[in-house]
């Protein structure tokens, strides 16, 4: 399979000024120098994207995938490592950049077409498509700064979708819009995957990237934490963003040394009988073993429950110091025990893991060890068993006192005064 | 894993097209573009300059949009493109022919020769300067070659030249004033130097400012000084007199040729003008001879315009070096 996208020790160095000196003044005063502190955007990224495939970039705010992006586009020069791109390029970073409020609907069209890299006679022969797409056909002479922000945005998705790009990077622009415009978006985008382009989503939209993506890519603080299908790096991205067992790619977070490590970890319920599964309500007790080579101070065992779309259910708080321990030479028995899990039908998977207490190093984590189900016998739906109360007080009676009888059709439109209007 | 899509993946054949929406290409894996493009730190001249003639498009559009939101809305329009150059005309004709009195024949068209050259220069080199900062919004969003934002402004200067010298013909049809035909055509040429000189520091200045901010400032300034250091509002001749009679200061005329603008300015103004030396009429018993441009042939013009030429293409190619460097981080400097 041909490479669309090679990035290779991709590194971004960023300077942050205490405060922004600008003037020549400053600087002489200074001697040229100006301090700043190095931070690091992008550290050492390696990644492969094939032809074809939609590739998407999961990470929280300020881990760096936008700035990735960037550097794919040729927005910003990356400060070591190189980046080959394979074919025509467009970035869809922001719907509508470059346009010029002043000028009309169709100046705007060639203007931001040439910006993405089409030439005239190209950008004429799209022209009435892109005018159609845009649905905009009345106002396409019109200054752009009398559109709405509606109209804006089609215009400049528009453009973008019709350049027909063989790499297509896309910044969670597809979150903007009404319903019918996200769906006209999306179905671009399944074009474009149908035709063999290669597309890179940046988002934290997990959904997004779960419906469309054939491999997704979690980033932590400048670099890569795991290259992998999409169920699993959205696990990992909402275990990372939900603070279980910090994957952090920095030095102190990843799995530290050989210290400790989990045996067997068993699930059982607390309901009689030889039944395999649970009923809701009923209390589960998960056991892992764990075997120290060494005391451990301040260990902390967590875990977290995902269901069968791997939607993270349950994690347990990574900063509550009641859970943290001593771990002596020789290890132990850990025992989670819930005495209620208000869960309805599924399968859910357990994740146990065992880590510092005071930093982010996490001793050992095993995903997804262990299994249990649970079934419910009763009617009720969904995911989770909440508590219910139905009461139902009857407004006043009617006029003879009687109480309608179960079964008998109840029409809250039987108010006073509604009999007669439909006489 | 799956994709999600209900449709079979993009790798299998596939006999049913998508509806088609917009464009007429149509992307077919590993046949279609496969130029590679490579992005990493470093300068690559060769790449710029292909980028720049594969986007030339984009500068006319540039330069047109420019244009357009320039004048957008003033019911005056273009008209305002000539006000500022007729009244820059009006002052130094009405100080030097009125107040001091020049006996220089047809005063305000050689005026007007070397202020076309001039302005063609000034507009770009004042414009660049906030051009890449004003445009901070398509910079951050979009990657395309933006030396072009700093060309566009020497394409804005070019369209205002164009029309000051339709008027230049006007004014020398009226006041019949004959060119000296033999020195027209090296005017493309002298054009050319002009404008591939000005791109160059266009180019270095609108990078430098996004940098350092007082460098529109220091523009300002150094163009004024820069301006009274080019035989324009008065003559080569003045400069050649007084050195001739303090020959200390012979080395001043070479500095004079140094400044590029100045063999530009003077091949307008020998073209154009038309005249090299006038015999004063008032004031004058002895009938003296005062001469406002060398005796130089249409080869030595030639070359000095070929020098500001070769001078000028190092300089653009030295810019499009330094713009490459600053470049890299203006989506966070901006």
């Amino acid at each position: 399979m041909t490479t669309a996208i090679e990035v290779r020790g991709i590194s971004k160095q960023f300077k942050l000024y205490a405060e922004k000196q600008t003037s020549l003044k400053e600087r002489v005063i200074k001697g040229g120098k100006m301090p700043y502190t190095p931070f690091w955007a992008l550290k050492d990224i390696n990644v492969d994207i094939n032809q074809g495939e939609t590739f998407g970039i999961l990470g929280r705010n300020g881990c760096g995938k936008s700035t990735l992006l960037k550097c794919i586009a040729g927005i910003l020069k990356p400060t070591d490592g190189e980046i080959r791109v394979r074919g025509s390029l467009a970035a869809m970073l922001e719907l509508g950049a470059g346009f010029q409020p002043d000028l009309s609907g169709r100046d705007n069209i060639f203007l931001n077409g040439s910006l993405l890299g089409l030439s005239h006679a190209e950008i004429e022969k799209r022209y009435d498509d892109i005018v159609a797409f845009a649905e905009l056909e009345e106002f396409i002479d019109n200054q752009v700064k009398f559109y709405s922000s509606g109209m804006y945005v089609r215009l400049g998705f528009a453009v973008a979708v019709n350049v027909e790009p063989d790499v297509l990077l896309v910044d969670e622009v597809l979150a903007v819009g009404d319903a019918s415009f996200q769906r006209k978006c999306l179905d671009h985008v399944k074009r474009f995957q149908r035709e063999g382009r290669t597309i890179v989503v940046v988002s934290h939209a997990t959904d997004v990237i779960r419906q469309n993506c054939s491999r997704a890519m979690v980033m932590n603080h400048g670099r890569v934490i795991t290259v992998d299908d999409p169920g699993e790096s959205i696990r990992v991205f909402l275990a990372d963003l939900l603070g279980v067992g910090t994957l952090e790619g920095s030095e102190s977070g990843g799995i530290v040394g050989n210290v400790l490590a989990i045996g067997s970890v068993h699930a059982e319920h607390g309901g009689s009988g030889e039944r395999l599964h649970l009923y809701p309500r009923e209390s589960l007790t998960i056991t892992a073993d764990v075997d120290s080579l060494a005391n451990v101070p301040n260990g902390m065992a967590t875990i977290a429950i995902h269901d069968d779309k791997n939607e993270l259910v349950f994690a347990s708080d990574p900063d509550d110091p009641s859970y943290a321990v001593d771990i002596p030479k020789g290890g132990g028995i850990v025992r989670f025990h819930f005495p209620e899990v208000p869960l309805l039908d599924g399968t859910y998977s357990v994740s146990v893991g065992v880590r510092s207490a005071t930093d982010t190093a996490i001793f050992d984590w095993k995903d997804q060890v262990t299994k249990f189900e649970v079934a419910n016998p009763k009617r009720t739906t969904g995911r989770v068993d909440l508590p219910l109360d139905v009461t139902f007080r009857l407004r006043s009676a009617n006029a003879t006192g009687e109480v309608p009888a179960v079964g008998a059709e109840f029409s809250p439109l039987s108010l006073p005064g509604w009999e007669e209007s439909t006489a | 894993m799956s994709l999600g899509i209900d449709e079979p993946a993009a790798t299998g054949s596939e006999p049913e097209r998508p509806t088609v929406i917009g464009g007429s290409t149509r992307f077919v894996p590993g046949q279609s573009n496969d130029r590679i493009t490579i992005v990493n730190g470093k300068v690559q001249l060769g790449q710029r300059l292909i980028d720049l003639w594969r986007n030339r498009d984009l500068l006319i559009l540039l330069t047109r949009t420019e244009l357009k939101v320039k004048y957008k809305e003033s019911v005056l329009g273009y008209a305002w493109s000539m006000l500022n150059p007729a009244l820059v005309l009006g002052i130094y004709y009405a100080v030097f022919k009125i107040i001091a009195r020049t006996q220089q024949p047809y005063f305000a068209i050689w005026l007007f020769c070397g202020l076309l050259a001039w302005n063609l220069f000034n507009n770009s080199a004042m414009g660049s300067t906030t051009v890449v900062v004003g445009k901070a919004g398509i910079i951050k969003k979009v990657a395309f070659p933006r030396e072009l934002l700093a060309m566009s402004t020497v394409g804005v200067a070019m369209v205002l030249f164009t029309i000051q010298l339709v008027v230049l013909v006007v004014f020398l049809v009226a006041f019949q004033v004959t060119p000296a035909w033999s020195y027209l055509p090296l005017l493309p040429l002298a054009l050319l130097a002009l404008i591939v000189f000005t791109s160059a520091v266009s180019i270095f200045l609108s990078a430098v400012n996004v940098y350092l901010r007082d460098t529109q400032h220091l523009t300002e300034v150094l163009l004024m000084a820069w301006f009274w250091g080019t035989p324009i509002v008065y003559t080569w001749g003045q400069i050649s007199q007084i050195v001739s009679t303090h020959p200390s200061i012979a080395w001043i005329k070479y500095l004079y040729l140094c400044n590029p603008v100045t063999p530009v300015v003077m091949t307008f103004q020998r073209a154009i003008y038309g005249k090299t030396s006038y015999i004063a009429t008032k004031n004058n018993p002895g009938q003296a001879v005062t001469h406002v441009l060398p005796n130089w042939g249409v080869g030595q013009y030639a070359g000095l315009l070929g020098i500001v030429l070769v001078v000028g293409i190092g300089l653009f190619l030295l810019a499009l070096i330094v713009f490459g460097r600053l470049e890299g981080n203006f989506a966070e400097e901006l």
